[in-house]
């Protein structure tokens, strides 16, 4: 498979500045048994961001933590009126237990906004978000910018419990169609999440579906995508150390016009067309 | 008047900081203005097209990074036709770094690439040699002078030979690519090394093994650089680890004319330009004012040439 690919088209699209800049905490909180969420007082030259866009992160060394790259980490919601850069994450590694230490009027810098976002066509009015877990985070400025947009949005969200379920009420309060899933109500499986997909196109219809992260999504709706034509998009993860095309680091592989071809998350991503992905 | 000049065989920089290959591209122009550095270095390019390494490329270990790229390769037709223009929009220097797996290969790929535009080529002599069993033509003398001078053949452009840490013969590796024909020596690559996850018990990187960079490297590499810079009359240019700017004081001291920043940029991309700052303000408190004066001043005494070239920790 690897020797028919060929590496990082050019894209010669719109070349904006990538701003590096300390922000300073506002705050950065638990807000459920899992989860924080930080808030950052950054200038506006950071907040001309793109939904699915990310920013490459450099974590502070506290104690024993010391991690040493950047770390990229998608977009929770960027608020230029508010002056507010916001990030929901889960402690997974070094990076994020060093951003969990940090406190009110600490410096935290980053890197961006880096990567392309999703995409909202003019004709797209009836959209589709579906996630798992964290995945919701990364989907959450998509709510926000169609809700600017005037366009319907229905949200299927899963996860393993209640408890566990990311910015619902976020989601609600923008007149989305929140339907959440979860493992321990036995309603989060593949199939189910196919006959309440396969009924919402039967009903007001879906001209466009977006998500993030994980494989089994990602499977269903290639399947249900190419059955009933509707286009639809992925954000996608991979180790990084750049964060904005240099290093090669972050490729992953895609299908396009019959061959394999690699392309560089934080560059020609993170945002993808769902057809051409390949899960890993 | 500070002189922040340096000169690298028949090239004069405008300062002695530059990119170390694969750490550096296009996508840097949207950070800073590149004509601020002494030199552009691009990505190792080789003959045809190639995909690179499985991934995870990339992983971290304390204070520093080891990375399986694997060389992927749009191609010398598609380099020479976008890369090579895109950087005459400046006036630094453009250094092409070109790789082959044979000696043959790579002297015909040297050929294609001196062309207007390029001011430098520097031979990443560091990678696997195919027909040695995959040893990189670096680590030995004789493999090293025998792709040198069919590369010396191949070009009239300045050749810098970037060298491998993974060798124990260091000063005859260096010996080896000046007598045939090197202008100048970049020490050096990265070392082989490797990483594990302790829950998977995986290695860390989809290759296996990768090269280490960063702070932990350096002491290494500026050994090296030392011990070349001591065995050479040719220009030698410090690449490994640096991260800040008493890491390139360092490298001068210790003999070279400019400094290769690899690493350092995925953490600060500003690093470079910063480093230039640096070093004006560096020589001012020191009283001096050139960065020649600097280069090779370090104070070793009258030591012994088994002292200088020993290749083995004491």
């Amino acid at each position: 498979m690897r020797t028919m690919a060929l590496e990082t088209p050019d894209t010669g699209d719109e070349v904006k500045p990538i701003h590096e800049v300390d922000c300073v905490v506002k705050s950065n909180d638990r807000v459920n048994d899992e989860y924080r969420l930080l808030v950052l007082d950054a200038p506006l030259k950071i907040l001309d961001c793109e939904p699915g866009q990310f920013f490459h992160l450099l974590c502070p060394i506290s104690g024993n933590l010391q991690p040493y790259l950047r770390r990229p980490m998608s977009i929770y919601g960027y608020y230029p009126d508010k002056g507010e850069l916001h990030f929901l994450y889960k402690v997974t590694g070094e990076g994020t237990a060093a951003m969990a230490t940090m406190k009110m009027g600490d410096t935290f810098n980053v890197l961006g906004p880096l990567g392309k976002g999703f995409d909202i066509l003019p004709n797209w009015k009836n959209l589709l978000l579906v996630a798992r877990g964290v995945g919701l985070a990364t989907l959450a400025p998509l709510a926000l910018e169609a809700r600017r947009l005037n366009r319907n949005l229905t949200a299927i969200c899963s996860a393993r419990s209640k408890s566990v379920l990311m910015s619902l009420d976020y989601f609600r309060d923008l007149g989305v169609n929140v339907i959440a899933l979860t493992d321990e109500d036995a309603t989060s499986s593949v199939e189910n999440m196919r006959r309440i997909i396969e009924a919402l196109i039967a009903d007001e219809g879906v001209d466009a579906m977006y998500t993030c992260g994980s494989n089994r999504i990602l499977k269903l709706l290639q399947d249900v995508g190419k059955s009933h034509k509707i286009p639809g998009q992925i954000a996608l993860e991979q180790q990084m150390a750049c964060g904005f095309g240099m290093c090669q680091c972050c490729v992953r592989a895609f299908h396009r016009e019959g061959i394999i071809v690699n392309e560089r998350v934080c560059t020609e991503g993170p945002v993808f067309d769902l057809q051409e992905a390949i899960g890993c | 008047m500070l002189d922040l000049t340096t000169q690298i065989g028949t090239l004069k920089l405008k300062n002695p900081i530059m990119p170390a290959s694969g750490t550096f591209s296009e996508d840097l122009a949207r950070v800073f203005d590149l004509d601020l550095i002494g030199a552009h270095v691009t990505k190792t390019i080789t003959r045809e097209k190639r995909s690179g390494n499985p991934t995870p490329r990339v992983c971290e270990v304390r204070g520093s990074m080891l990375n399986s790229i694997g060389i992927p390769s749009k191609g010398v037709e598609a380099f020479l036709a976008n890369v090579i223009p895109f950087y005459a929009q400046y006036d630094a220097p453009l250094i092409v770094s070109i790789s082959a797996g044979s000696a043959d290969e790579f002297a015909s790929l040297c050929e294609e690439v001196s062309v207007p535009g390029v001011a430098a080529i520097e031979v990443n002599i560091s990678c696997p040699n195919i027909e040695e069993d995959g040893k990189a033509f670096a680590m030995r003398p004789s493999t090293t002078e025998a792709v040198m001078r069919k590369l010396r053949n191949a070009t009239d452009l300045p050749l810098w030979a970037k060298l491998t840490p993974n060798t124990g013969e260091t000063t005859e590796v260096a010996k080896a690519a000046e007598a045939a024909g090197a202008d100048a020596l970049v020490v050096s690559n990265t070392l082989l090394a490797m990483a594990i996850d302790i829950h998977t018990r995986r290695p860390k990187l989809g290759n296996l093994m990768g090269g280490l960079s960063g702070p932990a490297f350096k002491p290494i590499a500026l050994r090296m650089a030392y011990q070349c810079a001591k065995s050479v009359d040719i220009p030698v240019i410090g690449c490994g680890g640096i991260s800040n700017l008493e890491d390139v004081i360092e490298y001068l001291i210790a003999g070279a004319v400019a400094v290769q920043v690899g690493t350092a940029t995925f953490i600060d991309p500003k690093i470079m330009v910063n480093m230039v700052d640096g070093i004006e303000a560096y020589l001012k408190s020191q009283g001096l004012h050139s960065v020649s004066q600097l280069v090779g001043s370090v104070e070793d005494g009258e030591v012994s040439d088994g002292l200088v070239f020993m290749e083995a920790a004491p």
